[in-house]
């Protein structure tokens, strides 16, 4: 069915639908737990059901391990890391890692069509970024496996052991490649837990790691709910424990594990500044604004959530922003056309609307994109509030969603500060066209990334993580293998 | 009845015979004539650094993770290949345990480089930290097109171990098969023409070293020469090299592996750029 839509010079944009074929993917109906190369049920009997964010139906039954399968899996990579992948050469295991990695790009298609149906992304992101990243993430850290003393000359590297990894429900594939494949290349063997409304992509990667031949216990996937990561969490017999997910749950994690020897990487929250600049290519800055808090519908850690532009440029960017917006499509996932996707969860749904009934009690001006949403589904119209300071709880708690805080700055001293000021370090965006600024402003950002004239780029060999309560440990690059070995 | 196989170059992605028409017979150890391989001229040999020139722009502008993709993609086909390497080597003389070992240890040459190609600038590049404002960094480029004389005693690893370094790091090449051993380098173009390899990145020539290795030692187009110890007739490709500085890279002690391998083909870039100092610097959190 076509859709119409009014554009504010009173044209139609009209959109053929451009569904992306289904009839090639392959699901089952109830997914089992990968332990050991081998589909076992829950000991609990209990399975859950996994939804299609955009249409609210059930896709496939996904299997809830609760303790006593997840010490089955631990004993599983203890023993598989004990007899056989601890004896493997670095070249072996990397090996194994580029077979997974190029078996991946075979079924990439299948995989972003699945990735879309269970998370909600539109199908040209998990298609163009998701999937690819994903695969060449493994592939990257392949070549890592034989060559650790060239990372850590004279250090000896060796594994930790066996690794208990939970991942959150927004880039579901691409958390799994940074969590196994780093893991596996720096010899440890995995646990791995995917959030619970997006186990699928990460059930086919087992079904790709069984088909690579990778040893039995090497990765082993454990699907359930916050009890099912407790237990991960909580285990004994766990050397390292890795968190993608809320700031709260991973302080939650890092309490559990104070005093023991588990070593821990976080990589949470954030709220991070997007900064434009009076002397920014402004139509290259909106893309930039829009690209960094409505790509994936804002469930993105690192999201650009606070805007500052510079006073003088303040009325032009905004005003070239609401224009923008309303040429964003938000519709069916599946849907080439789509801009927007649906958000992940009711749950998910109901935060951002809490936050944005919030926003405007506390006396911000609400601006929203005057776009049609799907009647069915978790759906949310772009949204952006002017007029946020500082002590606006919008301005300060993530909210996940599509949803940006804009304020004003006048000098560079006072946007420093003003970005800097929150516990949250994950990233920042800087638009500007001088490149003594940049740097200035890289140098004093307290973020573990920080994007000139760009936004949202990521790539295997640049590393990503925050600071301050935003998380501890990078991911990606030569700086993502530390967090897997230990140094003498 | 078998149909024997022409031994041909490979020059910008072509498999020409020597446009000098010369022929050299392969001798098995019994005397028999294995092959007739083109004997190349030194105009072969500056038709291949007009095709490795041509290239370079393409290849050392390919991000580093397609060129590592390309490396493995050269692997998988050797790896499919692996039968008709070992009758090869076989039949110039290797033993089957010897020609196994060789063949599999080329195949692991193209599995370690092809990991190291989008990696290899993060180990040896540097942000310097200069004491005035400015950002500075020193990163690596290919050098451009290099010269390689593969070792003569070995018919495929030999050739494999010099040229994958060069490769990875983005250079483009002219290689001299070994003289006595050749079968293999030509079949190793072929492996490398279905591999998603560019034309002209690689350049093949069999033939005499000694007629054509001072062509390219001596060529202004040619940024580097690579070899193992050459004895006097490396001696006289040194002083050949000196007229545009090239540099000469020999490997005196055997077939080596390792970033080193790589580095050696690159030039190194230093950076600089202002930092504007305004505000913002306190000693808070």
């Amino acid at each position: 069915m076509a859709k119409k839509k009014e554009s504010p010079q009173g044209t139609e944009w009209n959109y053929s639908p451009s569904p992306e074929s289904t009839t090639h993917v392959k699901l089952e109906k109830r997914y089992a737990l990968f332990i050991n190369n081998e589909w076992v049920a829950p000991s609990s009997k209990a399975y859950f059901p996994t939804l299609n964010p955009a249409n609210e139906t059930v896709i496939s039954e996904i299997a809830w391990a609760n303790d006593k399968d997840v010490d089955k899996a631990v004993r599983a990579a203890r023993k598989a890391y004990q007899e056989v992948w601890s004896k493997l050469s670095g070249a072996e295991r990397g090996k194994y890692l580029f077979r997974i990695a190029r078996m991946m790009q075979e079924k990439s298609r299948e995989l972003a069509v699945i990735e879309s149906m269970d998370c909600g992304k539109p199908i040209r992101e998990s298609r163009d970024m998701d999937i690819p990243l994903a695969c060449n993430h493994f592939f990257y850290y392949a070549g890592w496996a034989d060559k650790l003393e060239y990372a850590f000359p004279t250090k000896n590297p060796k594994p930790l052991g066996v690794a208990g990894q939970i991942i959150p429900w927004n880039f579901p594939l691409l958390m799994a490649a940074w969590k196994i494949a780093p893991a596996l290349a720096a010899g440890n063997t995995v646990v791995l837990k995917p959030a619970e409304t997006t186990s699928l992509t990460a059930l086919k990667l087992a079904e790709i790691i069984k088909e690579s031949g990778l040893p039995p216990g090497v990765v082993n996937i454990v699907t359930g709910h916050g009890d099912t990561g407790a237990a991960i969490v909580n285990h004994p017999d766990i050397d390292k424990i890795a968190f993608t997910g809320s700031t709260n749950v991973g302080k939650i994690i890092q309490r559990s594990v104070a005093g023991t020897h588990k070593k821990t990487t976080l990589e949470l929250g954030g709220k991070s500044a997007n900064i434009i600049f009076d002397d920014a290519p402004i139509d290259q800055a909106v893309e930039g604004i829009v690209n960094g808090i409505f790509f994936n519908q804002g469930h993105v850690c690192c999201a650009g959530s606070r805007l500052f532009v510079q006073e003088n440029v303040a009325e032009e960017v905004i005003r070239k922003l609401k224009h923008r917006m309303e040429s964003l499509y938000v519709g069916d996932p599946l849907d080439k056309n789509t801009d927007i996707g649906a958000i992940n969860s009711k749950e998910q749904l109901d935060t951002i609307n809490r936050y944005i009934k919030i926003g405007i009690e506390e006396g911000a001006e609400i601006h929203q994109s005057q776009c049609a949403i799907p009647s069915q589904g978790f759906f949310c119209r772009p949204t952006l509030f002017i007029g946020v300071s500082q002590s606006h709880t919008i301005a300060q708690e993530e909210i996940f969603g599509p949803v940006l805080s804009i304020q004003t700055f006048r000098t560079v001293d006072e946007v420093i500060q003003k970005a800097n000021n929150t516990p949250y370090g994950l990233a920042a965006g800087v638009w500007t066209d001088k490149g003594s600024r940049i740097f200035n402003l890289t140098t004093q950002l307290k973020a573990g990334v920080v994007w000139a004239n760009t936004y949202n780029k990521f790539d295997p060999v640049s590393p990503f993580g925050g600071y301050k309560e935003s998380g501890f440990g990078r991911e990606g690059g030569l700086h993502g293998l530390g967090a897997y070995l230990k140094l003498s | 009845m078998e149909i024997l196989k022409t031994y041909k170059i490979y020059i910008g992605g072509s498999f020409p015979r020597t446009e000098s028409g010369r022929y050299y017979p392969l001798k098995s150890s019994r005397g028999e004539t294995i092959a007739n391989l083109c004997l190349s001229s030194r105009k072969d040999v500056r038709n291949a650094v007009v095709a490795a020139r041509k290239a370079f722009g393409t290849w050392s502008e390919k991000t580093a993770f397609n060129r590592g993709q390309i490396l493995y993609r050269i692997a998988e086909i050797l790896e499919g290949r692996k039968g008709q390497f070992l009758e090869e080597l076989i039949k110039q003389g290797i033993g089957r345990k010897a020609a196994e070992k060789e063949v599999q240890a080329s195949i692991d040459c193209l599995v370690y480089y092809a990991g190291w190609a989008d990696k290899y600038v993060a180990v040896a590049s540097s942000v310097n930290p200069v004491s005035s404002n400015h950002f500075n960094f020193s990163t690596l480029e290919p050098m451009g097109v290099v010269g390689i004389i593969a070792p003569q005693e070995s018919s495929l690893l030999g050739l494999v171990s010099m040229l994958i370094p060069a490769l990875c790091g983005g250079n483009t090449a002219i290689v001299l098969a070994s003289e006595n051993l050749p079968l293999c380098a030509v079949t190793f173009a072929e492996v490398l023409h279905a591999s998603d390899v560019p034309g002209g990145v690689v350049n093949l020539l069999t033939g005499s070293i000694h007629e054509t290795a001072p062509v390219l030692a001596a060529h202004m187009d040619v940024n580097a020469l690579v070899s193992e110890n050459l004895g006097e007739l490396g001696k006289s490709l040194s002083v050949a090299c000196v007229d545009n500085l090239k540099r000469y890279i020999q490997y005196s002690s055997g077939i080596t592996q390792g970033l080193h391998e790589i580095i050696e083909l690159q030039e190194v870039k230093t950076t600089w750029h202002p930092i504007e100092k305004i505000g913002g610097a306190t000693s808070s959190y």
